[in-house]
């Protein structure tokens, strides 16, 4: 057999790629795995914030750990059998010996890949029965999560409160988790706040079930984890976990209805009469007036959350009067029309807005 | 060089090229029902159709590089990334693993061409007609500018979503025309697959003497009947909701947002299996010849390859696992995608065990295998991981799924491409590939694809979702997201060097002779290019190596084989 086109194939020193390949991928991998773990990375899922996102946690370094194992074991072997069976210059151009198949060999890398599938499903069993199989305790808080293209509205039934975009939950333990019954009022969302729990999906016409127990208060971030249209982007979840006299204060001041006396602010006084002579209303509710729509966010208590637009921008005036003018300039593609109110008119309804605490 | 000794029927005649009119050739090339030309216009389609989907990722990866950033609107966004991931399974991935198999599967079973050459012609031009359609979607609408009335809704436009309701105009129409034409394509060129297959292997050649890419083509070619079926049928429920009053999706009426999911997932996970078991296909020719020896554990591979055909049936819902399914029904999926593994596993082990006492040569093709078979490996892995459900709660629709997929799609299937590419270009068109400007390409898009597809998976295991036309700044995922938009300038710098050295080869590669490789199949023992008819006369097949007995009369396979 004529070698004479084969010279230019052999192997030269840059050809050490294949096993550079390997090493390479390894210290990757230990590069990204030591990088997740930073603290200013709040959607992090290597930082769990209460015992289910600790149980994921758990299994996923098991299986990390595997996967890492396998990787090392093959991409060891495949790295040592191209480095030593590679042609070398100035051989002997004769076949090597031809090698059809070996049962024995066959069956072992059947049956260990098998025990370690074994030991992979029970494992995963166990954590997913964990949280999805065990019964709702009766001291569950219960909320009622509602997607919408592009927002977050949470119905606390048995306290009577409605707000919007930012969840309050008290600290938990086994007995008085959170738990959420999430439904959407148009397309699919996702509910996903990483440190908390696994995401649960918000479907039309299907309640789902998920709950949250973290032990320690702090603020948590997520976003809708479901392609939904335009501004999927920016549907994002603040979760805010306080302590329980904390979390009873917010209940207390969100169950009273809108501030109604403006007599000291005529600014705030004159917004309140734009908002319920406009279609403001047709939309948002604010609890003790005329406005009674549920299309948009409730807005009894606007001003006592940290940002408007589902997380997009810090709730401040100026930003609130920006997106009373014209929504799409914060958000492109969001559902809530431009009111073309007038400079004046704009002015005195923040005003107003500002002042529901 | 080929050493077959004095084989009768080697046409040395065509290689000369008379030179013809132009409008001859068009006409020849637009109304030809040969396998061979209908596989080159189905890879040559793919090829455009892979550069333009590549320009829509590039786009959005220069959006995503940093966050905030304005390059384009969130409404053109959505459909670019829509337009991607529908361009490239659909409209590259489909035809270019048709085309291969439209030209190599007739050849390596003897056969003069398919069972149904004008049912072939149709299914490349119905399908073509499928991706025409879909890209005038952007010049419908509004026109160019914000796109056109180019879908929106993501590749696997989940309902309700794409009811009327919250998708108005006709950007949804465009997704699901586009994709029932291509489907009915799918179902011709399978449909030929598996009857060629079954009838017209030449004598001597039973099933357990066909080529592994035979075997994995005819297991491809079920899997597209079986997986086709709910596709066509989800697109024409979904169009019955958007024009005739029907409900099947339409949750305000009482419709279920699930079953699209269900219906889709059936056709999309299947789907992903039509697309690597071709690559795997190239592989298990392409690692023997460039090791030296037969394919280790044949019987166990024609196994793995029909158990991994079936149990891909199995695991639809693994995309599923956070909507709500229940424990019992998460449990099963979880099962069923880690069993999945197994016969995968068997396959890399014995890739590895035919290399082993072997004698590598590290020629393109190789280089590229070697690619596939670490890239593959660890893009196995890391469906492992996403097989977890609860890890997948964290996981699912994060950019580790996006890093996953790229993985075997780029890092598996389009390496195994390039080594097919390299490996049987020589028998397309008579000329070898240029070795060196192959190595250019293939050190210049390795690099990129590491840099992109590895740094990837760290913004995922950050929370980064997928499907979004930017993110917050303070969530840490910034400086990655840069990374890996760099990978993109060598990626597209290794993809024209392979389109230069396509062009190139043609006119000035070194003539190649019908067995440039010294391989063992059929194909190896026609001329390069093959006539009209492929053969005049066939080898006596009696074993899986046909052209192995011819050249080691002393040592023939038949003798061996297990």
């Amino acid at each position: 057999m004529s070698f004479s086109i084969r010279r230019q194939w052999i192997v030269s020193r840059a050809d050490r790629i294949p096993g550079l390949r390997g090493l390479a991928g390894a210290v990757s991998g230990a590069f990204a795995f030591a990088a997740t773990a930073r603290a200013d990375a709040p959607m992090t899922l290597f930082s769990p914030a209460d015992p289910q996102a600790q149980s994921i946690y758990g299994i996923s370094l098991f299986v990390l750990a595997i996967t890492l194992g396998i990787f090392i074991v093959v991409a060891g072997l495949l790295t040592f059998v191209l480095i030593r069976y590679r042609q070398r210059p100035g051989d002997d151009n004769r076949e090597p010996a031809q090698i059809y198949g070996s049962n024995q060999i066959e069956l072992s890398w059947t049956v260990i890949p098998i025990l370690i599938v074994v030991t992979l499903f029970l494992t995963t069993t166990r954590v997913i029965l964990g949280t999805e199989a065990i019964e709702k305790p009766k001291g569950a808080l219960e909320v009622t999560v509602i997607g919408h293209q592009f927002w977050w509205e949470y119905h606390y039934p048995k306290l009577g409160i409605v707000t919007a975009n930012e969840l309050h939950v008290p600290v938990s333990d086994a007995q008085h988790p959170t738990y959420l019954e999430v439904t959407s009022a148009d397309v699919t969302h996702s509910f996903f706040v990483p440190r908390l729990a696994g995401r649960m999906d918000v479907i039309p016409n299907r309640v789902n079930e998920a709950w949250i127990d973290p032990p320690q208060p702090g603020l948590f971030l997520g976003q809708c984890g479901q392609y939904c249209g335009t501004q999927h982007a920016k549907m994002l979840l603040r979760v805010y976990v306080q302590s329980q006299s904390d979390f009873d204060a917010w209940v207390k001041a969100q169950q009273q209805p809108a501030r109604q006396d403006f007599s000291s602010d005529p600014a705030a006084a004159e917004g309140e009469r734009v908002f319920m002579h406009n279609a403001c209303m047709n939309c948002h509710a604010i609890a003790g007036t005329a406005a009674t729509g549920r299309f948009g966010p409730d807005l009894t208590h606007l001003a006592s959350r940290d940002t408007i637009a589902s997380g997009a921008v810090p709730n401040t005036p100026a930003n609130l009067r920006q997106w009373i003018d014209d929504p799409n300039s914060l958000k492109p593609g969001c559902l809530m029309p431009s009111m073309h109110l007038d400079g004046h008119d704009l002015d005195t309804i923040t005003a107003y807005l500002s002042q529901l605490r | 060089m080929s050493t077959i000794p004095a084989v009768k029927g080697v046409d040395e005649t065509q290689a000369t090229r008379r030179a013809r009119l132009p409008a001859r050739v068009i006409h020849e090339w637009l109304t030809t029902v040969d396998h061979k030309k209908i596989g080159i216009l189905y890879i040559g389609y793919a090829l455009i159709f892979l550069v333009i989907g590549g320009i829509e990722a590039t786009l959005m990866r220069i959006q995503l590089a940093q966050p905030n950033n304005h390059l384009v609107s969130p409404q053109v966004f959505n459909r670019l990334f829509t337009m991607h991931g529908t361009t490239m399974i659909f409209f590259v991935a489909m035809p270019i693993m048709f085309g291969f198999g439209n030209y190599l599967v007739p050849i390596m079973i003897g056969a003069r061409d398919m069972a149904f050459p004008r049912l072939n012609a149709f299914s490349f031009w119905v399908s073509a007609m499928g991706g025409v359609l879909l890209y005038f979607s952007y010049l419908g609408g509004s026109g160019l500018y914000a796109a056109g009335s180019a879908p929106d809704v993501g590749w696997f436009a989940y309902a309700p979503l794409t009811a009327k309701v919250f998708s108005p105009g006709h950007s949804t129409d465009y997704w699901t025309l586009s994709i029932l034409l291509s489907g009915v394509g799918s179902i011709g060129t399978a449909l030929n697959i598996v009857t060629t297959t079954l009838c017209m292997r030449s004598p001597g050649m039973k099933l357990s003497r066909m080529p592994l890419l035979v075997w994995l083509y005819l297991v491809m070619g079920g899997l597209v009947f079986v997986t086709i079926s709910p596709l066509t049928a989800a697109q024409i429920m979904l169009t019955l909701d958007r024009y005739l009053g029907a409900h099947f999706f339409d949750t305000q009426a009482g419709g279920s947002a699930v079953l699209w999911m269900h219906f889709f997932w059936i056709f999309g996970h299947p789907e992903v299996y039509v697309l690597i078991l071709p690559a795997f296909a190239f592989m298990n020719e392409i690692v023997p010849v460039f090791s030296r020896k037969a394919i280790f554990g044949y019987p166990a591979m024609v196994a793995a390859s029909v158990g991994i055909g079936f149990i891909s049936l199995t695991v639809w819902a693994h995309h599923m696992f956070t909507v709500g399914m229940g424990a019992a029904g998460n449990t099963f999926f979880v099962f069923a995608t880690m069993v999945i593994s197994v016969p995968t596993g068997i396959k890399i082990f014995n890739w590895l065990a035919t290399i082993w006492g072997g004698k590598v040569i590290f020629a393109t093709p190789m280089l590229f295998s070697v690619g596939f078979l670490f890239q593959f490996l660890i893009a196995g892995l890391t469906g492992i991981i996403l097989s977890i459900a609860p890890f997948d709660w964290q996981l699912h629709n994060t950019y580790f799924v996006v890093a996953h997929f790229h993985y075997v799609i780029v890092g598996g299937i389009l390496f195994a491409l390039f080594a097919a590419f390299y490996y049987w270009y020589p028998k397309m068109t008579g000329r070898m590939m240029s070795e060196t400007i192959g190595k250019w390409h293939f050190v210049l898009f390795i690099i990129g694809f590491h840099l992109t597809f590895d740094f990837m998976h760290i913004p995922g295991l950050l929370g980064m979702p997928r499907q979004i036309y930017t993110y917050e700044a303070d969530r840490g995922w910034g400086s990655w997201n840069m990374i890996v938009t760099i990978g993109v300038i060598f990626q597209a710098a290794g993809i024209l060097v392979f389109v230069y050295n396509l062009v190139r080869s043609y006119f000035a590669g070194k003539v190649a002779g019908p067995d440039p490789w010294d391989a063992w199949t059929l194909e190896w023992s026609t001329s390069s290019p093959p006539p009209d008819y492929n053969f005049a006369v066939l080898p006596t097949v009696r074993s899986r190596r046909p052209l192995w007995d011819l050249k080691h009369p002393e040592d023939p396979d038949s003798d061996y084989e297990l």
